[in-house]
């Protein structure tokens, strides 16, 4: 299959599936802002009551992670491999710190998912064993608690500057390798990308934030 | 002559040394005296060579040819940007009048994987003919001359058509991408034919065979930095990237 193998076609698997974790990030951080609302826990126990769906979500989730980090690392070795040798002076015009690292940020966010996961959904990291005795988790509780070591809300933050980072090249990079883009868009895009990915870092900070300095407490 | 004379400069170069394919390369020092601010670069590079020459030692060997900008022979790095960083200025239309007294320069060859180093400066860019050897036409019988305005171009495609045809060849998009890529190359070329009624008839297989050629020739992915638009000396626009892209997507489906 072209799309598998080709240059243009693997850059199309790279954007749609990005798009697919925008959307995701997006309808997460709807999610979680139901903390300021009070309405957390019941938005877990509603997600909870839908076993079936969970997984498949959870599935698909997968599915796209796996594939925008396994043809990331792909294409990045490839490029490597097309450019080996290096400038004895090197002066970028228009690449940024965040286009060049893509694949850092990348996965830095991929190991940040796994510690989330093993935090929040498995529930194996020291900050929430207390909840191994309890039937029903109090995820309002889980979160406040957790948050309130200033260590943890360090990395959350750390994560989400990554998430910035490769944000403000992946969302104007979607849409260019999408096809969706003239000379009128490119610079608007550039702005966008940064804008939404700034929105997106804070939002998601504000959360961990908040409870750090005691704004919302149990 | 005395106010000619006291412009002039002196410039320190370092210069990508490299006796041929395989021999191991490095950046050798030679100073450029006397060095006028209305040079072209490539006349600056002829002088020290003629100085060279006159020591009985190797010149430099650098590409070039018409040297207006226009053959896209010329193909240095200057202070590690190709062409040397002035907007829209090949190498050849580049003068020395941009320097200064006492500058140093480094003047590197293209590098990616795609162009072996043939000599000092010169690589090897039969990469990119091979890619336009793919698919970089149209196919029809020639005959006897067309009735003019027989195929009509509506204005704006002929315009969009002649912006992508503006593209030398010379590879400084590929010399600047941090990939290696020539996504700019092709894309110029694909889109150029793409939206001209004589090539849209093989629009889809052109994309496919030049983007596979691409590949195939050791040139790496884009991943959207546009340092190929901001080094290119004709100002190739990264928009035709997008329609390439475009393209592809359609003949996907085809």
């Amino acid at each position: 299959m072209r799309i598998f193998n080709s240059t243009v076609g693997r850059k199309l698997l790279m954007s749609i599936s990005g798009q697919l974790l925008i959307i995701f990030v997006l309808i997460h951080l709807a999610g979680n802002s139901t903390i300021y609302f009070g309405w957390i826990n019941a938005y877990a126990e509603h997600l909870h009551s839908m076993p079936p769906v969970v997984w498949v979500f959870r599935a698909i989730m997968l599915a796209i992670v796996g594939t925008h980090i396994c043809y990331g690392v792909l294409l990045t070795l490839e490029n490597k491999a097309a450019n080996p040798t290096n400038y004895a002076v090197k002066r970028q015009l228009k690449a940024s710190f965040a286009s060049e690292n893509m694949i850092w940020t990348g996965l830095l966010l991929a190991a940040f998912i796994v510690y989330h996961l093993l935090q929040f959904t498995a529930k194996m990291t020291p900050d929430v064993a207390w909840t191994s005795n309890q039937a029903v988790v109090d995820v309002f509780k889980m979160v406040v608690t957790s948050f309130s070591n200033a260590g943890i809300v360090v990395v959350y933050a750390l994560a989400m500057v990554m998430l910035f980072l490769h944000l403000s090249h992946g969302i104007p990079s979607f849409l260019q390798t999408m096809g969706w883009n003239n000379d009128k868009t490119i610079p608007v895009y550039g702005t966008a990308g940064k804008v939404i990915s700034a929105f997106l870092m804070l939002a998601y900070i504000s959360i961990p934030a908040t409870i750090l300095v005691g704004l919302l407490k149990l | 002559m005395s106010a000619h004379t006291s412009n002039t400069m002196t410039i320190t170069l370092h210069v990508w040394r490299q006796a041929g394919p395989n021999a191991p390369g490095k950046l050798e020092q030679y100073e450029a005296k006397n060095v006028s601010p209305d040079q072209s670069f490539l006349e600056m590079l002829d002088e020290v060579n003629e100085d060279l020459i006159k020591a009985g030692k190797d010149p430099i060997a650098f590409d070039h040819d018409c040297r207006e900008g226009i053959c896209g022979m010329c193909s240095s790095v200057i202070n590690g940007v190709p062409h040397g960083g002035q907007v829209r200025t090949t190498a050849c239309q580049l003068h020395m009048r941009t320097f200064k007294d006492g500058d140093a320069i480094y003047i590197e060859p293209w590098r990616a994987k795609a162009f072996p180093i043939i000599k000092d400066l010169i690589v090897d860019r039969n990469a990119l003919e091979r890619i336009t050897q793919a698919g970089g036409y149209t196919s029809c019988h020639t005959g006897g001359v067309p009735d003019g305005n027989a195929i009509l171009v509506p204005k704006p495609d002929a315009d969009y058509a002649m912006d992508a045809a503006e593209c030398i060849g010379c590879g400084a998009c590929v010399a600047a991408c941090p990939n290696g890529s020539a996504m700019l190359y092709t894309s110029a070329k694909v889109a150029q034919l793409a939206v001209l009624p004589q090539g849209k008839a093989e629009a889809a297989e052109r994309v496919c065979a030049m983007v596979d050629a691409m590949q195939e020739n050791g040139f790496g992915n884009c991943s959207n930095h546009y340092e190929c638009q901001a080094a290119c000396p004709k100002g190739i626009s990264v928009k035709f990237i997008a329609k390439l892209n475009r393209e592809y997507q359609k003949a996907l489906f085809k």
